[in-house]
């Protein structure tokens, strides 16, 4: 039973990648990825990958396809121009070959992996306990290799001032996105008031649960992130200015936080990102919270875009 | 696998590696916040402990004649990641710190936030990014995981980016994009290579793969993915279509950041790889394409450099070349072990090619932007009055150019030296004429800019704008960093080698 | 052939198909979006060595999803960036061509304080 799903699985995954390659219009081609993108966390399910289902769907699906919806709205007058560019036939035969020859050798690798597969699971299971928390993902992520985190966080960080940086001269300081316009009758403006409430309980859930069982931080960050995006895109509230103290707080403030706790460790238990005995849990714990609001506001406003506009402007 | 400590594996001083990789990323986000004309003032406390840092490091280094190892979080590998600087890593860190001294005092007139004005967006982006160039190249120095070095390479890249389309204008921003593009799908290629190493080994720590790394299909699949995504991110030709326009647009200090110190990120990853993790599994053949590439980038990058018209582009092609000569010490490292010598001589010398090309490329992209800052425009045929406006900056221009044409007794030479050597004592001659034929074309150019911008200029023409001493000492500093480099023949060689293993060398096992 | 060979298999050919999207679509967001599929096929291939992994009690081994969990945030950093790019590149110049035509005229780059 589990061959013929996942038989139609990889049909409708390769389907769906195909038709965002061929597909004429750029906007179609985005409606073919959100899908595909869906589909994929049908395929971490059947990998029982469940933390990177989760995540998948809402980082992957979710949050890239809103970016790129919206990319490909704005870009409409650009479609005419672009595929009048399309490279000749030699170019796309020579990549053609080369694409196919990856392809393949990755394909040879996959059936040359070795059996009995080499795994560090046994070597996680013994050690999770002194870490205190039950998910042995949130285990890796926060005891483990704990600076593989710290580092993504301080990427995501780093990708938002990048994109800030792209904000013309004139409007720096200013706010991100179109002006607010706020439809009250509209279905959007209904939502916006409807769900956010449960979406911030939802989104803590997660946070709170990933410890022993499938979620985290990154998971419940992102569901926070969508409900304040939605209040933005409803209008009834603005995104703020980029030059406000708090903004910026409230985004380095969870990097810190883990910096501290690190160095703490360094202090007590004897190496950065180690944990005193018996404080394990109760500091991944403050970490993890001292992250959530940092990643869901850095996710939102990744997704908001650089500044455009000034308070004062018309 | 026993819990947490024992921490045997660190040595004394380890933590020290850690904080070299955090504090730059401590003064993001210090800078950040606080914002405005405080960044700068942030950002040069952090590179004044920094350089403090360093030299504990160094030092430590030195002492202990061992390398610098920390298990982070007390957990060893496999189930770990580990830090670990050896005599390579200690050097290129020491590189990165001089390089970012040199920038930092150069952008002070040039990144400046102005009086009045509470915080200004190229300036706050500027010294922010210069942190994170900084922080990301340590992590790459002393990351002893292969993941971990791959987040280091995307910070790398986040880094990077943005510095190139820092003034906004369309055309840099579309050399931003095409850059961004091509860092990426080498960071993607990387990340399969590392994934199938693991599905191949069962771990990620550089020290472990190379016990278990053996001669398979699945570690050459490894190694090829993960050395044709390097070479994108480091523009060896032919995939190096995305460097001119991007380093060429950028303001002059963010070009000298790009030139000198971003690309060496992805090629000291080369060298990591497949001196210590591969060395089993990269053929003879293999090295020899790599070299092959190198000298095409050499031929191609000084060819084109000579016709440009703008001396940015110039220096920019000039990169191309350079980055080639840092590629041919594959082919002479791997044939070095081939015949059973030792291969020290080949590493130290690409070593040295790339401490003075990065000092002496910084110099040289200052110096444009000072050429620029003087005369209105940076035309190659018209740049009579250069030379007498700035006399600092062009005998600097020209002594990076000795450093990178290889005249005694600057780094360049002792580093092209060293490869000649290891060339001549494998009789590998093709290098030979590669490197003699690459200083031929790059003295052209290098005199061509230096006697043009001697010509005196025209009656009554004045300096469009006076630079400040500042900016002018700190290119001279940087090219004579790199002239004098060729002094190091009066150290001990093993600088390079403190901290690696005799057993690891190239070539079939 | 079990699930994670065909899953394996599978993800060798999106990886195949993104990469030449990325080289020979003309549009940059048709080449981001490319790069997503090529991203989701490695990613595909990770999260099969995981499940190959699987051992001591658990579904898959849990390295390599954590590692997965890394390196999709970073994934869509990356896509977040380059769309700012390319918006913002239409914006200042009307188009969003990558070809070296489209730049315009290579004027003297502006110096100093920008």
């Amino acid at each position: 039973m589990t061959e013929a799903l996942t038989l139609a699985l990889v049909g409708l995954l390769m389907a769906l990648a195909v038709w965002t390659l061929v597909a004429r219009d750029t906007f179609a081609a985005v409606s073919g990825f959100v899908p595909y993108g869906l589909l994929l966390t049908l395929a971490w399910l059947q990998l029982r990958a469940v933390d990177v289902a989760m995540t998948e769907a809402a980082i992957g699906a979710g949050l890239t396809g809103v970016l790129l919806i919206a990319a490909a709205a704005r870009l409409r007058p650009t479609e005419a121009p672009a595929w009048a560019e399309r490279p000749g036939l030699p170019t796309r035969v020579l990549a053609a070959i080369v694409s196919a020859a990856v392809a393949a050798g990755i394909g040879a690798c996959v059936l040359l992996l070795p059996d009995p597969a080499p795994t560090l699971a046994p070597a996680v299971a013994q050690n999770i306990a002194s870490t205190g928390v039950g998910n042995p993902i949130t285990a890796v992520l926060m005891s483990f290799r704990a600076m593989d985190t710290l580092l993504e966080a301080v990427v995501l960080l780093l990708g938002l001032i990048g994109v800030w940086s792209l904000a013309p001269d004139r409007a720096w300081g200013g706010r991100p996105g179109p002006a607010p316009t706020e439809d009250p009758n509209s279905i959007l403006g209904y939502l916006a008031r409807v769900l956010p409430p449960i979406g911030i309980v939802v989104g803590v859930y997660i946070l709170w649960v990933g410890a022993d069982l499938p979620g985290g931080k990154f998971q419940g960050a992102t569901v926070l992130a969508a409900m304040w995006l939605l209040v933005m895109m409803a209008g009834i509230s603005d995104a703020p200015a980029v030059d406000r103290t708090w903004v910026r707080l409230a985004l380095a403030g969870g990097p810190a936080v883990f910096i501290a706790i690190g160095l703490l460790g360094a202090g007590v238990a004897g190496a950065f990102l180690g944990y005193p005995e018996g404080l394990a849990k109760p500091l991944i714990v403050v970490v993890e919270a001292a992250l959530l609001p940092s990643l869901a506001v850095t996710l939102a406003l990744l997704l908001t875009g650089p500044p455009r506009r000034k308070d004062g402007d018309t | 696998m026993p819990p947490s400590v024992p921490v045997d594996l660190t040595t004394p001083g380890g933590l020290l590696l850690v904080l070299a990789v955090l504090l730059p990323f401590v003064g993001l986000m210090l800078g950040f916040v606080l914002g405005g004309r405080r960044a700068q003032q942030v950002a040069w406390v952090t590179i004044g402990l920094g350089a403090v840092l360093v030299a504990a490091i160094a030092h430590r280094l030195w002492v202990s004649a061992d390398a610098l190892v920390y298990l982070l979080g007390g957990w060893a590998p496999p189930l770990g990641v580990m830090l670990r600087a050896d005599g390579l890593s200690v050097c290129m860190m020491v590189l990165v710190m001089v390089v970012v001294i040199g920038i930092g005092i150069y952008a002070n007139a040039d990144f400046r936030t102005p009086d009045g004005v509470r915080e200004k967006r190229a300036a706050l982006t500027f010294w922010l990014l210069l942190l994170a160039v900084w922080g990301s190249l340590n992590l790459v120095f002393v990351s002893g995981d292969v993941f971990t070095l791959y987040v280091a390479l995307e910070l790398l890249t986040f880094a990077g980016v943005p510095l190139v389309s820092l003034d906004g204008r369309g055309e840099t921003l579309q050399a931003a994009l095409r850059y961004l593009l091509y860092a990426l799908a080498g960071s993607m290629l990387y990340l399969l290579g590392v994934f199938l190493l693991y599905g191949a080994y069962g771990t990620l720590d550089i020290a472990l793969l190379a016990q278990r790394v053996g001669a398979e299909p699945v570690a050459w699949g490894a190694a090829a993915l993960m050395t044709a995504g390097l070479l994108a991110k480091t523009a060896l030709f032919p995939l190096h279509l995305w460097l001119p326009p991007a380093h060429a647009g950028a303001p002059a200090a963010a070009s000298a950041l790009l030139s000198a110190l971003v690309i060496k990120g992805a090629w000291f990853l080369v060298v990591r790889l497949w001196v210590d993790v591969f060395p089993g599994v990269v053929t003879l053949p293999s090295a020899q394409l790599l070299g092959a590439l190198g000298a095409s980038a050499i031929l191609v990058g000084n060819v084109v450099a000579l016709r440009q018209a703008r001396l940015k582009l110039l220096v920019a092609y000039s990169t191309v070349a350079q980055i080639g000569y840092l590629f041919l010490m594959f082919p002479l490292v791997a044939g070095l072990d081939a015949a059973q010598l030792d291969s020290a001589i080949a590493v130290t010398g690409g070593l040295l090619q790339a401490i003075s090309h990065a000092t002496a490329k910084a110099a040289m992209f200052m110096a444009a932007g000072l050429v620029y800052a003087t005369l209105g425009h940076d035309r190659t045929a018209d740049l009579r009055g250069a030379g007498r406006a700035l006399p600092m900056t062009m005998a600097a221009f020209a002594l990076a150019g000795a450093s990178l044409i290889g005249l005694p007794p600057s780094g360049g030479f002792l580093a092209k030296w060293l490869l000649l050597s290891a060339a001549i004592a494998t009789a590998q001659w093709w290098w030979v004429a590669v490197m003699l034929v690459g200083g031929l074309l790059t003295s052209a150019y290098v005199f061509m800019v230096v006697v043009r911008a001697m010509a005196p200029a025209p009656l009554g023409w004045e300096p469009k704008v006076r630079v400040p001493r500042s900016q002018q000492g700190a290119v001279l500093a940087l090219a004579l960093c790199s002239f004098l480099l060729g002094l190091a023949a009066l150290l001990p060689f093993d600088v390079a080698q403190i901290g690696r293993s005799g057993a690891l060398s190239m070539g079939a096992r | 052939m079990n699930t994670p060979t065909l899953l394996g298999l599978c993800a060798a050919v999106l990886v195949g198909l993104g990469l030449y999207g990325l080289i020979v679509s003309p549009h940059p967001l048709r080449k981001i979006m490319a790069f997503n599929v090529m991203g989701n096929g490695i990613f595909l291939v990770c999260a099969v060595i995981a499940r190959r992994g699987a051992g001591a009690g658990m579904g898959g081994d849990p390295v390599p999803q954590a590692l997965l969990i890394t390196a999709l945030v970073v994934a869509f950093a990356a896509s977040a960036l380059a769309v700012a790019l390319v918006l913002r590149l239409f914006e200042e110049t009307g188009s969003t061509s990558l070809s070296a035509q489209a730049a315009g005229p290579q004027p003297a780059a502006a110096e100093g304080e920008v």
